[in-house]
């Protein structure tokens, strides 16, 4: 492994993350390379202080091979590690552990298929057999970002087609799928067993026909809330008529029709079968004939759960309770796209043993909920309508005393109207369920005292979303801004990694919320905040942030700003009609190389082009990429191109692997961050530091640099960070001591 | 936040250092060093000059925090109810499209006539009155020949069935109390709201049922 001696600039391509990680390891002593012109005149290396020997012009040559038995030994004690963050970390310790960990790998997660590209994640894993990856952002899914935005399936099914022909199992989630891609899928693996898809589009039911009838190993065929199109084939039809493999068959959103007599046969013929969601076409009728054949589901989405059209009179209809009570295993139970509330008692006998309830799509009231609810003591997971109101809300808060998650929908998704539920409801649920860890609520008025009341009642919160349906909309009883019920949130709940902001909120809310969100991961901020501070609270105050999506608030350019010492910490930033400015996101894109800014227009803002509708920002690997729509331009920093670049920029691949081992400054905006920090204190890093100065004549056309590696110094509260403070104190002694004569946009060097 | 106010550190080594010289700014490279950027680090907008998202979010930017008197609560009634005339806004409140595209149809009721072996269902959702949901029940059973009592207007839905072979029907619901009621009681939102099943009874059997308060209603053929 030669260590790549190039100066790290966007267009080196391959082995750039090794070449990095070499330099960076912690346990690595030797010097980072040098592509200085004049290596006699470096002042530089007498002046480095802490580790490392300074720069050497002594070319790196290939290492002794280790010693293959401790290899073979580490091989086989990384093949049980699964988790990924554990992955990440084994791979950086050093050049031998990140090659076998790479060999070892079976299971790789891309939560940005932007972030990497398919050549080099096959290139450094080559024994997948299972890829998980993600698309488009959350808010895509509102019609926030017009259609053929990207996230295409395709390059990554060809690239994995020769690369990993064993691969087995494939979960995508807002990715677009062509049915050509689903071909591939099933000629290239024959030993494919998985397929999920979340939120997907683009296929059709040819290309469910495909993969039923090649992937002759499938267990899988999860189809969940995607958009497929009619393409008038009977995919049902097309498993082969011998016993199948099938475990799992989910395709209560293929709003198609299908051959019941097709789908009972296969049914018949999947002795495996536990997990079965059917869609809206299938009768209640239908339904009874699938449960006698399959009596140990453990998972059933029941479909329409009314009767067909022509059904006969009432007497002769199949008793429905006896085929509920024949499923003894039946713990998540589901559908209801068509409600007839008569037959809901059919579920009773199942109540007690359910785990899983999903009636989010029932409208069904307090009264018909009430008879169910009160018989699931076990219940874990309750999706429902905001139709059984606070009455059935407090019917599950008496009676679902397990209960984790609790999705409440609206039936009616309008602002201007009486709704069902209320803080009423909340207070009830935060009362009788007090395990609660995930909770997404949708009302038209609410209260602080209700949220308070919720993060004291509830402890264990993970994921806390409240979404006040009328924009800006107050505390119903006191007429307060809502921000001390989210301020309590994130200040009582302390394992909150999940928050989604709605209702009138000013910048205080969003002070909490950096003072106390510690460890939130993802935050949805909408109609909130009063102007850039709300933003920079944020940023500045939660160091766990990764994605991060705003739409419609006053944040501008300086707000934006104030995150750059976050973003390659950060899967992504998306902000849609706030107060960007091109010019603002220019700046970003010139700080921060290895991030990739797309500024998204509108489809109907035609002139403006120094407003930016939608900035949607991530760390990758890979530079613009190369399926860019029109409407999307991605902002680069041109000036790396040509060349003129006076203060360089670099960052470490591992920021993105989430250790802090290492971390990279640019030290052009730690400068900007000085001003700010006059306003809500210092940034800290922690780690080594490195920045790269520039020597000799940044006008010449080549401009040869080094590194200066500052090492983790104590800041004056003894903790081993950096502050950013202590950093510019250092350059200012660089300043003093005439390594930099002068710092700005056209400086020079000794 | 971070007590540690660094600003001095800096400051006072400037003066052994031309500072101003070598002051660090942020800046395109090229550029002139006008302090742009540093203009709008310092300085938080207000929230109403933040305020030109074109929303119709302008109804708010008076809300008043300090509460004085009966003003705040006209602000904080404006503010708690936006404007009718409000426009919608894209992807808001934030429901998948596949969700909402569910819940357009979802109040489905059976229909039973008198004497038909089969049952219908209609989805309670799609219609707007009365009116409506009679004229789709007489195309839903059109292969009976059969008028249906229209007690909202005091006369048959069809005025020109001359055809004596049909058979008159009352239309009747089942409530969520189990009562069996005439339509047209009560307003259409809480009919639909309250109806679990419908039923075409013939008019000769429609004796006994929860009589309508006008005094015209006559519950005998």
């Amino acid at each position: 492994m030669i260590t790549n001696k190039k100066p790290r600039s966007s267009d080196t391509d391959s082995n750039y993350m090794r070449d990095d990680r070499t330099e960076m390891s912690e346990d690595d002593d030797r010097s980072p390379p040098s592509d200085s012109i004049t290596n006699d005149s470096c002042p530089t290396r007498n002046c480095t202080p802490g580790s490392g020997s300074g720069s050497s012009s002594i070319p790196e040559y290939l290492a002794p091979y280790p010693d293959q038995v401790l290899e073979n030994v580490l091989e086989n004690v990384l093949w049980f590690l699964t988790s990924r963050k554990d992955r990440n970390a084994a791979s950086l310790v050093c050049r031998s552990w990140y090659r076998v960990e790479a060999l070892t790998r079976s299971d790789l997660f891309i939560g940005n298929c932007y972030a990497v590209s398919p050549k080099r994640a096959t290139s450094r894993f080559s024994r997948i057999r299972s890829v998980t990856l993600k698309g488009k952002p959350r808010f895509a899914d509102f019609n926030l970002m017009p259609p053929n935005w990207g996230a295409h399936f395709a390059p990554w099914v060809s690239a994995m087609a020769k690369a990993y022909p064993w691969l087995e199992k494939v979960h995508l989630k807002r990715m677009s799928v062509t049915d050509d891609d689903l071909a591939l899928l099933a000629e290239s693996f024959s030993g494919f067993k998985e397929l999920v898809l979340v939120c997907c589009d683009g296929f059709g039911t040819s290309g469910l026909a495909v993969v039923a009838s090649r992937c002759r190993q499938l267990k899988v065929l999860d189809l969940i809330e995607s958009e497929v199109s009619d393409d008038e084939v009977d995919w049902i039809s097309f498993f082969p008529d011998t016993e199948t493999c099938l475990e799992s068959l989910i395709f209560d959103c293929v709003d198609c029709p299908i051959d019941f007599d097709a789908l009972e046969r296969l049914v018949a013929r999947s002795p495996s079968l536990k997990k079965l969601r059917l869609n809206r076409s299938i009768s209640i009728g239908q339904l009874y004939h699938l449960m006698v054949r399959a009596p140990q589901l453990t998972h059933l989405g029941t479909g329409s759960f009314s009767p067909s059209e022509d059904v006969a009179h009432v007497e002769q209809e199949p008793d429905y309770v006896s085929a509920f009570a024949a499923c003894k295993s039946l713990v998540c139970l589901s559908g209801f796209r068509e409600i007839i509330p008569d037959y809901l008692p059919a579920i009773y006998p199942i109540c007690s043993n359910l785990t899983s309830l999903n009636f989010s799509y029932a409208n069904i009231s307090a009264e018909q909920v009430k008879p169910i609810i009160s018989n699931c003591h076990k219940l874990q997971i309750f999706w429902v309508l905001d139709s059984i109101c606070d009455e059935g809300l407090q019917a599950v808060a008496a009676t679902c005393k397990e209960l984790r998650e609790l999705r409440v929908f609206p039936i009616e998704a309008r602002e201007d109207i009486e709704g069902p539920v209320s803080e009423v409801g909340l207070q009830a649920i935060s009362e009788g369920c007090r395990k609660l860890q995930s909770i997404l609520y949708f009302c038209q008025r609410m209260t602080n005292a209700a949220v308070i009341a919720m993060s004291k009642n509830c402890p264990d919160l993970v994921v806390f979303r409240l979404c006040i349906m009328g924009r800006h909309r107050p505390d119903d009883v006191t007429g307060e801004p809502m921000d001390e019920g989210f301020g309590a949130i994130v200040m009582n709940c302390k394992k909150l990694t999940r928050l989604a902001v709605s209702g009138l909120l000013t910048d205080r809310a969003f002070a909490y919320i950096g003072k106390y969100g510690k460890i939130v991961r993802t935050l949805s901020v909408a109609f909130a905040g009063d102007s850039d501070m709300g933003l920079k609270y944020v940023l500045e105050g939660c160091p766990r942030l990764q994605k991060l999506e705003i739409r419609d608030s006053p944040f501008g350019d300086a707000a934006l700003l104030s995150g750059l010492h976050h973003y390659y910490n950060m899967r992504f930033l998306w902000m849609s009609t706030c107060k960007l400015s091109r010019q603002g996101c220019q700046q970003i894109a010139q700080a921060l190389p290895r991030l990739v800014v797309e500024v998204i227009k509108h489809e109907d803002n035609v002139d403006m082009e120094e407003v930016v509708d939608t900035l949607y920002m991530y760390r990758s690997l890979e530079g613009p990429r190369e399926d860019v729509p029109q409407f999307v331009s991605i902002l680069e920093d041109r000036h790396m191109k040509e060349g003129a670049l006076m203060w360089k920029t670099d960052i470490s691949a591992r920021c993105w692997t989430t250790i802090r081992s290492v971390c990279i400054v640019n030290v052009r905006w730690v400068i900007n961050a000085k001003y700010a920090q006059h306003m809500h204190g210092p940034y800290t890093f922690s780690g080594n530091v490195v920045v790269q100065v520039h020597v000799g004549d940044p006008l010449a056309h080549r401009v040869g640099f080094h590194w200066m590696r500052i090492p983790i110094l104590k800041d004056m509260y003894g903790s081993d960070h950096i502050s950013i403070l202590v950093l510019l104190e250092l350059i200012s002694l660089m300043v003093k001591a005439k390594l930099i004569v002068k710092v700005g946009s056209d400086c020079a060097f000794e | 936040m971070s007590p540690e106010n660094g600003s001095n550190l800096l400051e006072s080594d400037a003066a052994n250092v031309s500072f101003k010289e070598t002051e660090l700014t942020l800046g395109m490279p090229g550029e002139s060093r006008g302090l742009t950027l540093v203009e709008k680090a310092s300085g938080k907008r207000g929230f109403l000059e933040t305020v030109d998202l074109n929303l119709g979010r302008s109804s708010n930017v008076d809300y008043d925090r300090n509460k004085d008197s009966g003003e705040s609560e006209t602000d904080v009634s404006s503010v708690a109810k936006p404007p009718a005339a409000k426009s919608q806004v894209v992807g808001w409140p934030p429901v998948r499209a596949y969700r909402k595209n569910a819940m357009k149809s979802c109040k489905y009721v059976k229909v039973a006539v008198d004497g038909a072996p089969y049952l219908r269902k209609v989805d309670l959702e799609m219609y707007n009155s009365y009116q409506q949901l009679l004229n789709a029940l007489e195309d839903l059973f059109s292969c009976f020949s059969f008028t249906i009592r229209n007690y909202l207007t005091e006369r048959k839905i069809t005025d020109q069935e001359v055809n004596n072979s049909g058979v008159e029907y009352v239309p009747t619901y089942e409530d969520r109390d189990g009562d069996w009621m005439m339509l047209g009681d009560v307003p259409w939102k809480m009919f639909v709201e309250s109806c679990k099943r419908l039923r075409l009874m013939k008019s000769s059997e429609a004796t006994g049922l929860a009589p309508r308060t006008a005094s015209k209603c006559s519950s005998s053929s």
